[in-house]
């Protein structure tokens, strides 16, 4: 089946298996491995994508349910070569430790602070409780998306 | 071709063809697939205000269906104004990732006795509508739940409706669920949607159990015991035995029979007092 999408603007296009996740697409077709893989079975959050401003697990959706979508990648954080607060934050704060949840805790924090600019911490727990971190750094996981958050409202690009 | 959405572990698959769509407001026809625009989750009142029918958006491929997906019911005001149980079942599914993706009509489809909307289902007295090559029927969601993941579709029917009466006024609703993390499947669950005559007696009630059983049960001794009465300490006491009662859990991980049984007591007198401080607030 035949697909195009945008992803960070750029559209792309595939002929895929009706079967073919959409993380699959992402990585092994198109070539954009920030997105990682995992336990590609929807629990971890690893491969969390936006599809149209949404943070979804991009191995529960298949590719072609993108069609026409609005993709937005690990790699669509970075603008002019200036790495987005939360990027700056993950590093700031310590908010990595071995960094395999890291796309998905920043693509999940991303759609978030575009709804909830001023978060307390028990937002940011509950917005990020479908992401694992098997390092269990969640304190600085937290810290780094309240740093992101802060930069944000003071204009901070 | 139809996809199924995603069970509510969002575990792999079960892409079968049923499952997938719910609450609607207009469909093609059988067999036919859709690409119309993507829409909103968007409920209406039937014009004799008994029904209320939700939406459904068809999505770019053919026949895939995205509606009733819980974050849309999760941030109505609609639903958390008229269906607190269900509102409250919706933020206790999976994790708010994949509650922006699953939907409610495949969390009951798929018939896994450990999905949480069944049980608020039973609670809330609702009816599925099922469509195939004959036509659609109605099946009232007591008979709908025929084993665990087994129900009354058949293998050529797709659940295309789910039909929810609009509670009256005094009416309240809660959905309690003991599990061990966010994402996990209820090692009990209880959904509680009731009303309250003017005398401040219990004139209807639905109680519906998760996760105890080989499907979701409804627990009609505690019914029936709540039916006509105050529901005070005692009664509330004494429903939450009988449901107790009701519960056919098993043993595994996530706790012991007797654990399992008396987690419903518990959950079934707390859910019971929330409903009830809902009712009167008029919710």
């Amino acid at each position: 089946m035949w697909v195009k999408l945008s992803i960070n603007g750029e559209k792309h296009e595939a002929d895929v298996e009706p079967r073919l996740l959409l993380v699959h697409l992402i990585r092994d077709v198109l070539r954009l491995t920030g997105t990682h893989i995992g336990c590609d079975t929807t629990h971890c959050g690893a491969c969390t994508v936006l599809m149209d401003g949404r943070a979804v697990k991009s191995c529960t959706v298949f590719a072609v349910q993108a069609r026409d979508k609005q993709i937005m990648t690990v790699e669509g954080l970075e603008q002019d070569s200036k790495l987005h607060p939360l990027q700056q934050g993950f590093m700031a704060e310590h908010g990595l430790q071995c960094g395999y949840c890291t796309p998905g805790m920043l693509m999940t924090s991303y759609a978030f602070l575009k709804k909830h600019p001023a978060p307390n911490e028990e937002d940011i727990r509950r917005a990020i409780s479908g992401n694992l971190c098997r390092c269990t750094g969640y304190v600085n996981i937290v810290k780094a998306i309240q740093y992101a958050a802060a930069t944000l409202r003071q204009g901070g690009s | 071709m139809l996809l199924g959405s995603r069970d509510r572990s969002g575990g792999q698959a079960h892409h079968d063809h049923r499952g997938t769509l719910l609450f609607r407001r207009s469909r093609p026809a059988a067999g036919a697939v859709s690409t119309g625009a993507s829409g909103r989750f968007r409920g209406e009142i039937s014009k004799d205000g008994s029904t209320i029918t939700y939406t459904l958006s068809y999505s770019g491929l053919e026949g895939t269906v995205e509606a009733h997906i819980h974050f849309a019911l999760e941030e109505s005001d609609l639903i958390r104004t008229r269906y607190p149980l269900l509102h409250d079942t919706c933020q206790v599914i999976a994790d708010p990732l994949v509650r922006n993706l699953a939907t409610l009509g495949g969390n009951l489809a798929h018939g896994d006795p450990a999905n949480d909307h069944p049980a608020t289902m039973l609670a809330l007295g609702a009816e599925v509508v099922a469509a195939g090559p004959k036509g659609e029927r109605r099946i009232p969601i007591t008979s709908f739940f025929t084993g665990p993941f087994a129900t009354a579709l058949k293998p050529d029917e797709i659940l295309v409706e789910i039909r929810v009466p609009i509670p009256p006024a005094r009416s309240g609703g809660a959905y309690l669920k003991l599990e061990r993390k966010v994402g996990d499947f209820a090692t009990a669950a209880v959904a509680v949607q009731l009303t309250l005559a003017a005398s401040g007696a219990c004139d209807q009630v639905g109680i519906g159990l998760t996760s105890v059983g080989l499907t979701a049960i409804k627990a009609t001794r505690a019914e029936a015991a709540l039916k006509g009465n105050r529901p005070d300490d005692a009664a509330i006491k004494r429903a939450a035995q009988l449901c107790a009662e009701a519960a056919q859990p098993s043993e595994d991980l996530r706790g012991s029979v007797e654990y399992k049984r008396d987690m419903v007591r518990v959950l079934t007198a707390r859910a019971l007092r929330k409903a009830l401080e809902r009712a009167g607030e008029g919710r």
